[in-house]
């Protein structure tokens, strides 16, 4: 079920027709699902200061309802070290079309994973897991179940991928995670099915996956065009 | 919702027989229906008279007799009326042929069928569509009888949205030499749709594999199927067309572009353990080999051949498929060698495959066959039949599906399918043991027990 918090902010979405980064990881937290420890800064100072709080190297990345795909209008900033990067990225990012602020998290690394979600015609709430980054759709190297998903299907959907390898240790690096990625994707199941009347397709893109844990680095929440009323339900 | 008069029939009443027109659809279900089949059949038409000798009804109240079954085969502007008719005297349920509905813009009319018999818990099949055949009983195909192929009795049923590709599968059956038990074309599906034929097949006791071909299903109709077929007992297939339609609209997302609709379909369909046949070719291979066998395999598998030839080709097949030709171990090698025949054992190559030479005879075959079954290191045997090599006999089909009544571990054939060779394949398909008319066939035959759930 979506409590209280989960619901305001698919409604308050509504209007965008998608979520906000930073509400959309809060969404997921509520899920409790991994995400960095991200802040939302609406002034300069904010921003300072909440990159002294989470630590350089930080993230920053434009928050605007007019801009879903941040990188294309350089809306993304990685590895920033110090108040000077940051306060350069800061004003040339209050430029951009519906500036609505800057979200401010540590820079996370790891294998970067995709894991999504879409609403199919035919079958409903659809589970997508696979080696994600910017190649995501060169390699097409992902795998497909229709929620819910048991423990098995996850796993499953691991050692169907070409990439299965590099996740389980490849040349020396360390195996990734597999019950946290296994956590993450059955709440992330749950909350697709919970939220299944609302949303079009979710892509949380990059997951970085170390040996220790799975974020969320990105998220990009599309919301169904004709969403049920959050509040009739 | 009771579907017994619609495939257990004892009386069919055939609605919209022409007095003027014998080639008529109605007709030539009539027809055939009333020569060819063990059920009462009664032709109905508003202007009654006779047909042919037998008195044509003006409307099925006239009838003396209960009617299970009816053909409709009107107009479709009348067929509202002629269901409320049928419901209205007691009539079991129907098979609506007519044409002239959803399919050409009268989704209207179809509506109205639907709310008549929904309203009347009355079951029918259509319309725009050929309807049941059911091997020796009855069918409502408006082919006629001298023109359709007709596969024997057996295990298979299948449900197909297109008539035309049902009747083509039905002819590769009988090439094949599948049963049916069951073949039912649901056109527009408008009542009767592939989950209420699930559910029907699922609890048939003549039908032990259930094949579909799928256009499409509606708004989470899929996930209900696909929910459905979790639970059903027996293998089901399904082949799906329409896989070319991917991609449509500019994704917005990655999931959206990755996630094709045909990708979904494939995906969701083998996680529920339902095995979807990639073509027609695939749906013939898959229902040959789940009505012989309920085994699940993991595709450990053992060759034996006479041509090196097609020893190679054949593991090449497997390995495409992902299936496995494991290496033979030495107590497996040894005890084959041990009982070929002297002039055999010489040339013999005992690897995997076994390559039993030109020279093998039935007896050789039937030995390999033996220490291929005992062996742990295989979980299923390919037999590749030349029967030009002059040492096989007719009577080897037979002694080899002994085989596998004796040491339980599926074999399949591939055998040319020439009608010179007919004693030797129906030695293997009387006994149960599924014969392919080509190497790929006989691979995807094994490949059928590795993805079947209920195996």
């Amino acid at each position: 079920m979506l409590n209280r918090e989960m619901r305001d902010i698919i409604s308050r979405s509504q209007k965008y027709g998608w979520v906000l980064e930073p509400e959309a990881k809060r969404l997921l937290s509520l899920a409790e699902i991994p995400v960095p420890d991200f802040r939302w800064a609406n002034s300069l100072p904010e921003a300072l200061d909440a990159a002294e709080d989470v630590g350089y190297p930080v993230v920053a990345k434009i928050i605007s309802p007019a801009i879903v795909h941040k990188s294309e209008v350089n809306g993304v900033a990685v590895g920033l070290e110090n108040a000077d990067a940051l306060t350069d990225v800061f004003e040339g990012f209050s430029r951009l079309e519906g500036f609505a602020g800057v979200l401010i998290e540590p820079l996370v690394a790891g294998i970067e994973l995709i894991i999504g979600a879409k609403i199919d015609y035919q079958f409903g709430p659809i589970i997508l897991l696979g080696i994600g980054g910017t190649g995501v759709e060169i390699y097409q190297d992902i795998a497909l179940r229709m929620a819910p998903l048991s423990g098995s299907d996850v796993t499953s959907m691991v050692a169907s991928l070409k990439g299965a390898k590099l996740l389980k240790g490849y040349r020396g690096t360390e195996p990734i995670d597999m019950p946290a990625l296994i956590r993450l994707v059955h709440h992330f199941s749950i909350l697709v099915l919970n939220l299944a009347d609302h949303i079009d397709t979710i892509d949380l893109n990059p997951v970085m996956c170390t040996g220790k844990t799975c974020v969320v680095a990105d998220a990009r929440i599309m919301l169904a065009e004709a969403s049920i009323s959050i509040e009739s339900i | 919702m009771d579907f017994t008069p619609l495939f257990h029939p004892k009386t069919i009443a055939v609605l919209g027989v022409s007095l003027t027109n014998d080639r008529h659809p109605a007709n030539v279900i009539y027809n055939k229906i009333h020569l060819r089949y063990p059920v009462e059949v009664y032709p109905v038409n508003p202007r009654g008279g006779q047909f042919q000798r037998d008195r044509v009804y003006a409307d099925i109240a006239d009838i003396p007799v209960r009617i299970d079954l009816a053909v409709v085969a009107a107009r479709a502007e009348f067929v509202p009326d002629i269901l409320s008719r049928c419901i209205k005297n007691g009539v079991g349920g129907a098979v609506i042929i007519s044409g002239g509905f959803a399919e050409s813009g009268r989704a209207d009319l179809q509506e109205r069928l639907v709310t008549l018999a929904r309203t009347a818990d009355f079951a029918f099949i259509g319309p725009n569509c050929l309807g049941i055949y059911a091997p020796t009983r009855f069918d409502t195909f408006f082919l006629p009888g001298e023109r359709l192929v007709r596969p024997d009795p057996g295990p298979v049923a299948i449900v197909s949205q297109s008539g035309g590709v049902l009747v083509d599968q039905m002819v590769k059956f009988a090439e094949q030499g599948v049963g049916l038990s069951l073949a039912v074309s649901i056109g527009n599906k408008a009542l009767i749709r592939e989950l209420d034929m699930l559910d029907y097949l699922s609890e048939d006791p003549a039908t032990r594999v259930i094949a579909f071909y799928v256009e499409g299903f509606d708004k989470n109709e899929g996930r209900r199927f696909v929910q459905a077929a979790a639970s059903v007992p027996k293998p089901i297939i399904v082949l799906k067309s329409g896989k070319s339609i991917e991609g449509r609209r500019a994704a917005s997302s990655h999931t959206a572009s990755l996630a094709g609709d045909h990708k979904v379909f494939s995906s969701v369909l083998a996680q529920h353990g339902i095995v979807e046949a990639d073509n027609e070719f695939e749906m013939v291979s898959f229902c040959e080999s789940l009505s012989c066998y309920r085994k699940k395999v993991q595709g450990r598998v053992g060759i034996i051949t006479v041509s090196g030839g097609h020893g190679v080709l054949v593991t090449d097949i497997c390995a495409a498929r992902g299936l496995a030709v494991p290496q033979l171990s030495d107590d497996t090698r040894q005890k084959i060698k041990e009982s070929l025949s002297a002039s055999v054992q010489e040339i013999a190559s005992l690897e995997n495959p076994v390559d039993l030479t030109g020279s093998a005879r039935d007896d050789d075959f039937v030995a390999a066959a033996n220490g291929l079954s005992r062996a742990v290191e295989v979980d299923c045997v390919i037999l590749l039949l030349l029967p030009y090599s002059p040492g096989i006999s007719s009577d080897l089909g037979a002694r080899l599906s002994h085989v596998f009544r004796r040491e339980n571990k599926p074999l399949v054939a591939y055998v040319p399918h020439q009608e010179k060779y007919r004693m030797l394949i129906e030695g293997f398909e009387l006994n149960d043991v599924p014969v392919s008319s080509s190497i790929d066939g006989a691979v995807l035959m094994v490949e059928a027990l590795r993805r079947c759930r209920t195996c």
